[in-house]
C-alpha cells in the first residue's frame, strides 16, 4: 500500500454536509468485478451532464480548470456516509485524491481510506471553512500541506493540528498491509479460536 | 471486578461490574490489544454478497490467500439479481452476470455456504441471516454491506465493513478496530397507533442529524423498543448507519429467544440451553454507564416521511417542508418549496422492499391497508419480499393476492430498486414513496425523488396517489 507521510497539493472545496458514497461513485458506475477503472465514475452524477454520459458539467467545482490538479478534498461533516462500497475510495485514489479534510466521516468510509493509503483528516468545521475560503482565492498558489507524522495541516498562513488514531496513523505512514500485520499474530488468534470452541461450542 | 465461570468450568472470564452489552460483546471477542492501541477483535460470522463479495473473493485468490474458517462464511445473491419471476444469471444490469458468476465460483472454490439464485432460502442478506438463525446473540458478524447493523437487533455485534476489511476478516478471522464510544438511546413510553419502528429511526435521525451517532456503538432500549417484535427491531437497527453509528444493537430477551428457537442454524438441542443461559447474561447491567444517553418520549413520534436527500430530512407526515436556506440544493433536487405540505405531494411510484422493511410483518401491515382497494390509476407500485421464504409465507397467507389485486407488482426477492445499479430503476425525476433507507440523489434512478417512509405510509400513499398519513386508513 502507498504510504502517506507528507503531502502538498491543490485542495478543492466541496463544502456540503453528508456527501454520501453513492455521490462519490454511483452504483451504476461500478460495472466490473474489479477495484480498478473507477476513477472515471468519481462524482459521476455531478461531474457529467447526464446520467451515464461523459459530457462535462462545467458548473461542478472539480471540473474547473483551476482545480485540475486537485489532490485534497475539503468538505462538510459526515463525508462518505452511506453505502460501505470501497469503490468510493478506489475511485478517489485513482483520480489522484490523497486526503479528504472534513469535520467528520462515515465510519466505514474512513476505515476504507486507511486501508488504501488515503488520509481522512478531521478538522473542526470553522477551520475547514476558513481553509476553503483561502483556497478559493487561488487554488494553485494556495496549496495545502499535510504533515501526518506531526499531525499538522498548513494552510492560509495557519497551522491546524489534528487527531488521528495511533493505529491508523501507523498504517498510513508506514504503508502497511493490514492482513500481513495481523498474520504476525496468527498464533494468538488460533489460540483464541480454540478456546472459543470450548467456551461457546454451539457456534462451531 | 468479579470472576465468572462458564457452565463447564472450562474458562474463567474476568468482567467489570456493571457493563453495557456492548462492553460484554467487545470483551468476549477481544483477542489482544496491539502496541498502538488497536484491538484485534475475533469475528464469528461473515456474510458476503455478489456486489462486493465477488471482489473480495477474487482479490484473495489473486493474492493467494485462504479463508481461515470457510464454514463460518455465507454468501447471498441479492444486490444485482433481477426480481422478475423468470430471472436468471443474466441481469437487467449490464455485466451483472459477471458478479453473480464470480461469487458462485469464488464461494465454491473457497468452500463457503452460498444461498444461490435458485435456492428457496435466497434473499437479502440481512433478512436471510436472521431467518436461518445464523445471527445469534453474543456473536460478532460482519459483511461488506453498510446495513449489517440490522442484525444488531439480536444482541449481536454486527457491523458493515469495506472489501479490504472483508478480506482481512476472511483470512484472519479478526478485524483491527478502535473501540467506539457507547450511546444508549431510550425510547420511553409507547408508540401511538399507526407509528412504527421506521418512524422511530427517522424521527431520531431528524432530531439529532445524520452524523448524530458518529463514533458510537448504540444500544436501543426503553419500553417502546421492548414492545417491538424482532422484525421491527431489525428495522430500527437497520438505519443506525444512516445515523452514522458504528452499529446499533438491542439486548436479547424472550422475543429474541423465541424467534431463534428451531431455526436451521440456531444452536442444536444439546447446546440450546447453554446458549440461552449465555444470552441471558448479555443485557446491560443495572447502573452501567454510557458515554452518551438520549431519551425520547415515544408519544412524540408521528408517522415520518423525508422531504430531501438525506435521511435527516424527515418530518411528520402532517408537517411542512422546513424553511432552511442551507438546504436549497436538496429542495431544488426534490422540486419542493419551504412551506409545502408534504402530505399533498403527488407521487408516481410506491415501493415496498429492502433490508429495512420487507419482512413478513411489513407485508402483512401493508396488505391490511391495501385489502379490497386499488392503487391510484397510473401509479406504479411494486412489492419485493425480503427473501424467498418471506415470499412463500406471504403467498401461503394469500397476501400476494391482496397486493396484486390492489395493483402492486409482486416480485421475487432481492435488493431491487432500493438502489439504481444500472439495471431496473424508477424514471427520470419520478417521485417515489419508498420503504427503503436512503433518499440520496439518483439512488433509485436518474434524478429520482425518493421519500422514505414506513410500509403503512407507503401503502396508504399508493392508494391515494399522494403522500398520505396512514392513520387515516387504520
Amino acid at each position: 500500500m502507498d504510504s502517506f507521510v507528507q503531502h502538498l497539493g491543490v485542495a478543492v472545496p466541496l463544502m456540503r454536509d453528508n456527501v454520501d458514497t453513492d455521490a462519490i461513485i454511483p452504483s451504476r458506475e461500478m460495472k466490473r468485478v474489479s477495484k480498478k477503472g473507477l476513477g472515471e465514475g468519481l462524482f459521476a452524477g455531478w461531474r457529467y451532464r447526464e446520467i451515464g454520459g461523459r459530457e462535462i458539467n462545467h458548473d461542478f467545482t472539480l471540473n474547473q480548470a483551476r482545480y485540475r490538479d486537485a489532490s485534497i478534498i475539503l468538505s462538510g461533516k459526515n463525508f462518505g456516509c452511506g453505502s460501505s462500497r470501497e469503490h468510493a475510495v478506489w475511485a478517489l485514489a485513482e483520480y489522484g485524491i490523497r486526503a479528504v479534510v472534513a469535520p467528520s466521516f462515515g465510519t466505514i468510509f474512513a476505515n476504507n481510506c486507511i486501508r488504501n493509503g488515503l488520509l481522512p483528516l478531521v478538522l473542526d468545521a470553522p477551520d475547514v471553512e476558513k481553509m476553503s475560503a483561502w483556497v478559493e482565492e487561488d487554488p494553485t498558489a494556495n496549496k495545502v500541506l499535510i504533515n501526518l507524522p506531526d499531525q499538522v495541516v498548513s494552510a492560509s498562513g495557519s497551522e491546524f493540528t489534528f487527531q488521528i488514531d495511533a493505529g491508523a496513523k501507523r498504517m498510513l505512514v508506514e504503508g502497511l498491509d493490514a492482513i500481513s500485520l495481523t498474520q504476525m499474530r496468527q498464533q494468538k488468534i488460533e489460540q483464541f479460536h480454540r478456546k472459543r470452541q470450548v467456551l461457546r461450542p454451539w457456534l462451531y | 471486578m468479579v470472576l465468572l465461570e462458564d457452565s463447564r468450568g472450562l474458562a474463567q472470564i474476568r468482567v467489570d461490574m456493571a457493563q453495557t452489552i456492548f462492553d460484554k460483546l467487545w470483551q468476549e471477542h477481544l483477542v489482544e490489544i496491539q502496541d498502538d492501541g488497536t484491538a484485534l477483535i475475533y469475528i464469528d460470522r461473515i456474510f458476503l454478497h455478489e456486489r462486493t463479495g465477488s471482489i473480495a473473493l477474487s482479490s484473495l485468490q489473486s493474492d493467494d490467500r485462504e479463508v481461515f474458517c470457510p464454514e463460518h462464511v455465507f454468501c447471498c445473491m441479492d444486490h444485482i439479481v433481477d426480481t422478475y419471476p423468470d430471472r436468471s444469471d443474466d441481469t437487467t444490469m449490464p455485466s451483472g452476470r459477471d458478479f453473480i458468476v464470480a461469487t458462485r465460483q469464488g464461494a465454491h472454490d473457497a468452500g463457503l455456504t452460498l444461498f444461490d439464485l435458485d435456492d428457496p432460502r435466497q434473499g437479502i442478506v440481512h433478512v436471510v441471516s436472521p431467518e436461518q438463525g445464523i445471527v445469534q446473540p453474543g456473536v460478532t458478524l460482519v459483511c461488506p454491506d453498510s446495513h449489517t447493523c440490522t442484525q444488531g437487533a439480536f444482541g449481536a455485534l454486527a457491523w458493515g465493513i469495506g472489501s479490504s476489511e472483508a478480506e482481512h476478516a476472511l483470512v484472519t478471522k479478526t478485524l483491527r478496530l478502535n473501540k467506539p464510544k457507547s450511546m444508549r438511546i431510550r425510547f420511553d413510553g409507547a408508540l401511538s397507533a399507526g407509528v412504527s419502528a421506521k418512524d422511530m429511526i427517522l424521527y431520531l435521525i431528524a432530531q439529532f442529524g445524520a452524523a448524530g451517532g458518529s463514533g458510537y456503538a448504540i444500544e436501543f432500549a426503553g419500553a417502546a423498543v421492548r414492545d417491538l417484535c424482532m422484525e421491527a427491531r431489525m428495522t430500527l437497527c437497520n438505519m443506525a448507519v444512516e445515523f452514522s453509528a458504528f452499529t446499533g444493537l438491542i439486548a436479547p430477551d424472550h422475543k429474541t429467544i423465541e424467534y431463534l428457537r428451531g431455526r436451521a442454524y440456531s444452536p442444536a438441542d444439546t447446546y440450546w440451553d447453554d446458549a440461552v443461559r449465555y444470552w441471558s447474561q448479555l443485557p446491560t447491567d443495572e447502573g452501567a454507564s454510557f458515554d452518551r444517553e438520549i431519551v425520547i418520549d415515544s408519544a412524540d413520534i408521528e408517522p415520518q416521511v423525508t422531504w430531501g436527500t438525506s435521511p435527516e430530512h424527515a418530518i411528520p407526515v402532517t408537517g411542512t417542508v422546513p424553511l432552511d436556506n442551507a438546504q436549497a440544493k436538496a429542495l431544488r433536487y426534490m422540486n419542493l418549496k419551504p412551506g409545502d405540505a408534504i402530505a399533498q405531494q403527488s407521487i408516481d411510484c410506491a415501493f415496498i422492499g429492502s433490508c429495512t422493511n420487507a419482512r413478513i410483518s411489513d407485508l402483512r401491515l401493508a396488505a391490511s391497508i391495501l385489502k379490497g382497494k386499488k392503487v391510484r390509476t397510473g401509479l406504479r407500485a411494486i412489492c419485493v419480499p425480503g427473501s424467498m421464504q418471506v415470499k412463500a409465507q406471504a403467498e401461503k397467507e394469500g397476501l400476494d393476492k391482496l397486493f396484486t389485486a390492489a395493483g402492486f407488482e409482486w416480485r421475487a426477492s432481492g435488493c431491487s430498486m432500493c438502489f439504481f445499479a444500472g439495471g431496473e430503476h424508477f424514471g427520470f425525476q419520478q417521485r417515489v414513496i419508498s420503504t427503503t433507507n436512503r433518499n440520496f440523489e439518483s439512488r433509485q434512478g436518474p434524478q429520482t425523488r425518493t421519500h422514505l417512509a414506513s410500509p403503512a405510509t407507503v401503502a396508504a400513499s399508493a392508494l391515494t396517489g399522494f403522500i398520505t398519513d396512514p392513520r387515516e386508513m387504520l
